[in-house]
């Protein structure tokens, strides 16, 4: 494939990879951010948002649009709903300590993963696309009679993944609205600035905890349901979204919002890139390398403020 | 990096409700002391136990549920026919979760734990080359259900044995001459980047250029890989054929981005059918692969001239005739290699009966009466077809499928000789010490 056309495939194929990865990792920073909480089972949450879609979806046989549209409102509220449940039972009885939780979501991560697996079963399953048309998209190329445009061969983008941008777009654009502009995300981020205070001033600190912990396991269930018509359901599928969000958490700054969406795209757009013009093992390679760049060099992240 | 995890079996961790089962076990088979003297002088109606390590976690499960079923219902045929010797056959299955290092573990409890007279019916080239040489230590026979080259490269050693399917070179070598005479000269492979993966690459590109035929790119995808496109833009452009097999987990997504990179201009078509198995070829998505070849171990549907051991077959094992399971059109099998799991219990209980197998000091026996087997004709005990077995590289060879994908389904277009999949002897187990 010529140069141009292979860069804007590599681009559109990192640009889905981004917007996923973009709602995953926010929903890890906002868990992160207010309530100090390294959630390890957060690829889990994803998996099982991946999961059930499949399993709403396999009850509208035929309408597989209808199905998809009940999936995507019912599958994150399911999978925060047992979030905010595990917070409630597991997370707030350790008081929140750092050590004890890490511990704690490993746990999660193995009981969500196993049941799975007991239930689900160990196949991979797909879900239909509401809609998935093949766009080819013409490149411009010099001849005898100047500039012409022609189709080189598969350089394409389907209507669906076009979708996944744009959804994953607008859903960050209100999440940051909600956080910036509304009471609820006054009352987060007052929590995620001085939790004793915000309970002076009367901020239901526990309701916010277990409301931050559903609102980032839904995150990462959304972004599971959007890409499940794309991959399939499978009870590993974990693993990989949890080292990409905690690779682009600890770039953008723990905490981040701004920050996480910008390194979402660095390091989607690179492993697009990487992996298509080298290898993705190269990719994978360079976004940890960068990382402990990262680490050494600006502890705080690139958009994360210095804490005391 | 890697993706998959191994998953132990929760089974083996002793609970303190588990601990108390044993106990209350150790206690009945106590109280029943005085009973056990009636099975000495019956030893041998004791059952015949067969470890079978299957994939039931990790990325082989699909393979690992059929595997599993073909097997049972082998056993289950070959007890209602009186067992093997008058003893019953007893499958002791343990899941290796697709890992090498597991496999290792699970062939020492087939051997120490569990006392099984054989291990039996791996599939996925890296655990075999895992487990294979822990069977040679503890001189088990270990009867693998591969594809893999690396029996018959003398990679392994003499207590490993693949009688019951044929290896990825004799494959790709009877492929070849037709690829190169009805698809085309330049070929691109796409492989998965493991053992088995790297058997279709050197063995295919050698047999292709024996045709007078190239192989202008070769790509490898991790087995675990979830997201192909990215892969695909180093197909160059003047490629006439797609070479490609696939396995793992995403294999669907594999085949359906492979769709939509080429849209509507896409090159010849020639796949291997693990690019596919376990998978609806009716998917959506999957409407481009009209027209395009795939190797078949078996054929999945059954066809117009269907033996009546092929319909044996899918009878015992609960197929329909569109390779699905009968209980669920959903449920596609993997065809083109279950097979291997019937025929190579079959092949073990005409070695053991050969063998005059008695108990597990009669091991080498065993071993030595397999090796001595040759023609295996077209049978209920060999549904897929007929087969030569070489006592020597431990390799059985057979005949080869290829078919179209037409209407839907896919037709059987070409079969391959035998002897279209013979290449000279790599290595001599027979002068390996037993």
């Amino acid at each position: 494939m010529d140069f141009g056309p292979y860069l804007m495939l590599a681009t559109l194929e990192g640009a889905v990879t981004a917007a996923v990865l973009a709602l995953t990792a926010s929903g890890l920073a906002l868990v992160f951010g207010v309530m100090r909480v390294v959630n390890v089972a957060h690829g889990e949450f994803f998996m099982l948002g991946a999961v059930l879609a499949w399993w709403v979806t396999s009850w509208f046989e035929g309408a597989a649009a209808f199905g998809f549209a009940f999936a995507i409102l019912t599958v994150p509220l399911i999978v925060g709903a047992l979030a905010a449940l595990a917070d409630v039972t597991v997370l707030k009885r350790l008081s929140y300590d750092p050590e004890r939780t890490i511990v704690a979501t490993i746990g999660i991560l193995y009981i969500l993963q196993q049941v799975t697996l007991m239930t689900y079963g160990p196949d991979a399953r797909p879900v239909t696309p509401p809609f998935n048309t093949r766009l080819a998209l013409p490149w411009v190329e010099m001849t005898e009679t100047g500039l012409s445009l022609y189709w080189p061969w598969g350089l394409s983008i389907t209507s669906y993944k076009l979708a996944v941008i744009a959804a994953a777009t607008v859903i960050l654009l209100a999440l940051w609205i909600v956080m910036t502009r509304s009471k609820l995300g006054l009352m987060m981020r007052a929590t995620e600035q001085d939790r004793e205070m915000a309970l002076a001033f009367g901020i239901p600190v526990e309701r916010v905890y277990a409301l931050v912990f559903g609102l980032g396991a839904g995150l990462a269930a959304l972004a599971a349901v959007l890409i499940v018509p794309i991959q399939q359901a499978h009870y590993l599928m974990g693993g990989d979204p949890l080292l990409l969000s905690f690779i682009v958490v600890i770039i953008g700054g723990l905490g981040s919002l701004p920050g996480t969406v910008l390194a979402a795209l660095l390091i989607g757009l690179s492993d697009g890139i990487i992996s298509v013009f080298f290898s993705p093992t190269l990719a994978k390679i360079l976004a940890t390398l960068l990382v402990a760049l990262v680490l050494v060099f600006r502890p705080q992240g690139l958009f994360g403020a210095r804490r005391a | 990096m890697t993706k998959s995890k191994t998953i132990k079996p929760v089974s083996t961790q002793t609970t303190r409700r588990g601990a108390l089962k044993t106990l209350a076990l150790g206690g009945t088979a106590a109280a029943t002391l005085p009973l056990w003297a009636r099975y000495a002088g019956a030893q041998t109606a004791a059952p015949i136990k067969v470890g079978f390590q299957v994939h039931r976690t990790g990325i082989g499960a699909a393979y690992g549920r059929w595997y599993d079923r073909t097997t049972q219902a082998a056993a289950a045929l070959i007890n209602d026919q009186g067992g093997i010797n008058g003893r019953p056959v007893e499958i002791v299955a343990e899941d290796d979760g697709t890992d090498p290092k597991r496999g290792a573990e699970v062939i020492e409890k087939f051997a120490t734990q569990h006392n099984c007279d054989i291990g039996f019916g791996t599939l996925f080239s890296h655990v075999v080359i895992g487990s294979a040489p822990r069977a040679g230590e503890l001189k088990l026979p270990y009867f693998v259900v591969s594809e893999g080259h690396h029996v018959a490269s003398g990679m392994l050693n003499r207590y490993t044995l693949q009688p019951g399917i044929t290896d990825v070179k004799s494959q790709v070598q009877a492929m070849a001459p037709f690829v190169a005479s009805n698809l085309g000269k330049k070929v691109t492979m796409i492989f998965p980047d493991f053992a088995f993966g790297h058997d279709h690459r050197d063995f295919f590109t050698a047999a292709i250029e024996a045709q007078g035929g190239e192989v202008l790119e070769q790509i490898a995808i991790p087995p675990t890989e979830t997201s192909f496109t990215k892969y695909f833009p180093k197909i160059p452009r003047d490629t006439e054929v797609i070479y490609h097999v696939m396995v793992g987990p995403a294999v669907l997504t594999f085949v359906k981005e492979l769709g939509e990179f080429f849209g509507p201009q896409r090159p010849e078509i020639f796949g291997f059918i693990d690019s596919l198995e376990a998978v609806d070829i009716g998917s959506p998505g999957l409407e481009f692969l009209e027209g395009t070849y795939f190797w078949e171990g078996n054929p999945r549907y059954a066809q117009a001239d269907q033996s009546p051991y092929d319909a044996f077959f899918r009878e015992k094992v609960g197929v329909d005739s569109n390779g699905a399971s009968v209980n669920d059109p959903k449920d596609v099998s993997t065809y083109a290699h279950m097979f291997g799991c019937w025929e190579t219990l079959h092949i073990v209980k005409a070695g053991m009966e050969a063998a005059g197998y008695q108990t597990t000091a009669d091991r080498a026996k065993l071993i030595e009466a397999v090796e001595a087997m040759t023609d295996l004709p077209h049978s209920n005990a060999h549904p897929q077809g007929a087969k030569v077995f070489n006592g020597k590289t431990h390799q059985v060879f057979g005949h080869q499928y290829i078919s179209k994908v037409t209407d839907g389904k896919l037709l059987l277009v070409h079969t391959t000789s035998i002897e279209d999949t013979y290449y000279p002897d790599e290595v001599d187990y027979t002068t390996q010490p037993l």
